[in-house]
């Protein structure tokens, strides 16, 4: 650009740099005078943690805190949701009042399970301002669409059955490419399972060569590939990783194309029923007759278990056995909180998580509790603070033991068991509790 | 009659050949290509697995041993003797009324379920350890009733209210009876999967005779026996000769006598056993049966149907028999010779991939004739 050019540019900024300055003026003017909520009235904040940077939410004296819960409740998964949805309001109930303030959970928010079911029920979330926290969703399917929408509206998130690695990181300091910053799970990450896993068939069963099978659910497809990643970084050798679909059931191709390839374990984390037929058909393949079989969580099930195709396998999951775990804020053991469970609703838990979505309730009321303070008869909360408070938990008691929060928003326990199916219909309820490894990371 | 009405139309479309015409050569070419190139990398994996042409487009190919080829015809033709079954519900519809009843593969599903019922029943009894063939036929009569009962009164309810309506609709009736099936099944058992009970040693393990395990053998016999008799039926009796007529033209076949109404519902409740048979094959195989279990057998053997000429009945077998191979050997020996990875959640790509090919090299099937210009609306 030439000098005069440059000169002339120079005045006009000048100018307009002028009108800039007047018009802050009037408007700061004009601010000053109407009042300021997060600079002048919110009063002695003591030791709340939180630097105000996300805004603060007032609760009038009389009001309530508001968080939401929102978990697949309809439909094929509710046997997830439900419970999750009842743990919330047991924890809510069981926690008491913060700083003199009621706490209430709204009603019940459905994910569907799917993405535009969280999407939608995020929209109806973020449209109040006065919610302070979500704990949900119960698939990551759901969180995939709904975390983002909700922590930018400031609110805090933490989900009891999430366990894709796309939402929080692969253990390993690489961020996942789904996270959002305040959220937070409760739930294993799914690699600490292809860890515990991997390391089971290392060193437990000594073999180290082994083939996957997943059937294109990015849960299992996710779970495969973190139990390749850690087995081949151990010293183990992933000889064929392949596929099913969901409703396959003639699986002689496909483990024939795993025979080929001499395989000692086949682990495949699919789901019933292309599970029963993997375990049905594999010994008879030429090739497979004597491949230790190992499936995951999805199979983890009474049904199952009962299969007698299903016998002497091991199967890979959460670790179950809460027993006398206590909820470090609430005082309650996971057998008097199973009590309760069966007093109020008639029948146990279909799923594990419950424990999970407790444990998640207690820590969000305590980040409120710790965000928070009184002023004048109002509460102030710091959502900022929420998530400090968060970032911040280190070895917090809960019914599923100890719980400590990742920079990337894990806090699970991520404990592991490997049960092995005694065999049986009579012996389902007891392979479940045959643990005969446990891995915590 | 009819080739002299279609013959001068194709010697027409010879002499100005459309850009349609090249664009089905091409493909004709293209699928011959990639099939030939796939099959002669496979037999060059067979011979030496260093061999340069086996390394060209899948280094750590390995190929197969003579037990796993034969392991993968014989789950092939097991799997196909079942599409087959199936197939000749559809195609004998579709040959008396001219029209695809979607609900069968959910007749099926019927057979299965109603199987897993009876056989739970009777090893509660301790009927089906203590006689198992006596229990196997038993639950392969009931099955053969529950599922003729099913199709006819399907036809009742469904189908026969709408003949003589524009073909589409009982299309999309059927459908939509496909749907009530699968729905009614969840409300009345549950939606998780539900196992049969344990078979014997002999049904399990495999058999000296070509190393077989005895439930394919079992489905091969089983599948060969009632498709003879179903022929038989069909060429040889009273009610197989009224069907044929019914089929060549309902009209003229009702004022020669036949009552078409009933050979209809003869035809609805003959294609429902062949599908009850199937269903409990199906159960005796692979012990587990769900709602959706028959969506997918359902559309294969409807794709098997067509393959074999619609409306042919050893056009439904043969067409089913070559869904079942191909679904089966093709991911193994065509694709992954050729380097595609994930080849085994290929199959029913290649499944569907026999149709359309037998489409584009015989338009009417490896059996059927040629329709006339005016069936074909």
């Amino acid at each position: 650009m030439d000098r005069l050019g440059s000169q002339v540019h120079a005045r006009k900024y000048r100018r307009a740099l002028t009108v800039l300055l007047a018009m802050v003026a009037v408007l700061s003017l004009l601010a000053t005078s109407c009042g300021n909520d997060d600079g002048v009235d919110i009063g002695d904040r003591g030791t709340a943690m939180g630097d105000g940077s996300l805004g603060i939410v007032e609760v009038e004296e009389g009001d309530v805190i508001q968080i939401r819960s929102l978990e697949a409740i309809t439909g094929d998964v509710a046997f997830l949701g439900l419970p999750n949805q009842r743990a919330v309001e047991f924890a809510i109930e069981h926690f008491g009042q913060i700083h003199g303030f009621d706490v209430d959970m709204g009603t019940g928010l459905d994910d569907l399970c799917s993405a535009d079911g969280g999407q939608a029920a995020a929209q109806i979330i973020v449209a109040d301002e006065d919610v302070i926290g979500v704990i949900g969703t119960s698939c990551s399917g759901a969180a995939v669409a709904a975390a983002p929408l909700i922590t930018e509206a400031g609110m805090a998130m933490i989900s009891a059955s999430n366990t894709s690695p796309a939402l929080t990181s692969d253990l390993a300091g690489t961020e996942g490419e789904n996270r959002s910053v305040g959220y937070y799970r409760t739930a294993h990450n799914d690699r600490a399972q292809g860890e515990a896993v991997s390391t089971f068939v290392l060193e437990e069963l000594g073999l180290t060569k082994a083939a996957t099978i997943h059937d294109g659910d990015p849960y299992t497809q996710g779970l495969a590939e973190a139990f390749k990643d850690f087995f081949e970084r151990d010293g183990g050798t992933v000889t064929a990783a392949t596929a099913v679909n969901k409703d396959d059931t003639d699986m002689v191709p496909v483990l024939t194309e795993i025979a080929a390839s001499s395989p000692e374990l086949l682990f495949f984390p699919i789901f019933q029923p292309a599970g029963n037929f993997v375990a049905d058909q594999a010994p008879g393949i030429p090739g497979l007759e004597s491949t230790v079989l190992m499936g995951a969580d999805g199979l983890l099930n009474l049904d199952f278990l009962a299969l007698p195709q299903a016998a002497g396998m091991y199967l890979s999951g959460p670790d179950t056995r809460f027993g006398s775990n206590e909820n470090e804020s609430t005082g309650t053991t996971a057998d008097e909180f199973l009590d309760m469970y069966e007093e109020s609703f008639g029948e146990r838990p279909a799923a594990p998580f419950w424990a999970h979505a407790y444990d998640a309730t207690t820590l969000l009321l305590e980040a409120i509790k710790a965000a928070s303070w009184v002023d004048g008869g109002t509460l102030m909360i710091d959502r900022q603070g929420i998530r400090d408070h968060l970032n911040s938990v280190q070895g917090f008691q809960g019914l599923i033991g100890t719980i400590n929060c990742d920079e990337f928003g894990d806090c699970g326990a991520s404990r592991i068991t490997v049960v092995q199916n005694i065999g049986g219909e009579e012996n389902a309820d007891a392979s479940m509790e045959n643990v005969v490894y446990s891995w915590a990371r | 009659m009819a080739r002299a009405e279609v013959r001068p139309v194709r010697r027409r479309a010879r002499k100005s050949r459309t850009g349609v015409d090249w664009f089905l050569t091409i493909m004709r070419v293209a699928a011959i290509t990639v099939i030939g190139l796939g099959l002669l990398a496979f037999i060059a994996q067979e011979i030496n697995t260093d061999n340069p042409f086996a390394q060209w487009a899948n280094p750590d190919a390995t190929g197969l041993t003579g037990a796993q080829f034969q392991g993968l015809i014989i789950s092939g033709v097991t799997q196909g003797a079942m599409y087959g079954l199936i197939a000749l519900g559809y195609s004998m519809v579709y040959g008396v009324l001219g029209f695809i009843n979607f609900a069968h593969g959910e007749v099926f599903m019927v057979g299965a379920m109603t199987g897993m019922i009876t056989s739970n029943k009777l090893a509660d009894a301790g009927l089906w350890e203590s006689n198992f063939v006596g229990s196997l036929v038993f639950i392969m009569v009931v099955s053969i009733l529950v599922c003729s009962l099913t199709a006819v009164i399907m036809e009742r309810v469904a189908y026969r209210p709408l003949r003589g309506s524009p073909r589409l609709i009982p299309l999309i009736t059927s459908i939509g009876v496909s749907f009530f099936l699968q729905n009614a099944s969840v409300v009345l058992l549950g939606p998780a999967a539900k196992a049969y009970p344990d078979v014997p040693d002999w049904i399990r393990t495999k058999h000296t005779f070509l190393d077989i395990e005895g439930a394919k053998i079992l489905v091969i016999l089983v599948a060969a026996v009632s498709m003879i008799c179903l022929w038989y039926f069909v060429e040889r009796t009273k009610s197989g000769k009224a069907m044929r007529a019914v089929a060549e033209d309902a009209e003229i076949a009702a004022l020669m006598g036949i009552d078409v109404n009933r050979t209809i519902v003869k035809v609805f409740a003959l294609g429902g056993a062949m599908a009850g048979l199937a269903g409990i094959l199906w159960g005796i195989l692979f012990r587990s049966v769900i709602h959706t279990t028959g969506f997918l057998p359902g559309i294969k053997a409807f794709s098997a149907a067509v393959v074999g000429g619609i409306g042919h009945l050893g056009g439904a077998m043969a067409g089913g028999l070559s869904i079942g191979v191909a679904e089966s050997v093709g991911p193994l020996v065509i694709l992954e010779p050729l380097g595609v990875s994930g080849v085994s959640q290929l199959r029913d790509a290649v499944a569907f991939a026999v149709l359309i090919g037998v489409l584009l090299l015989r338009p009417a099937g490896l059996f059927g004739e040629r329709l006339q210009a005016e069936d074909r609306t």
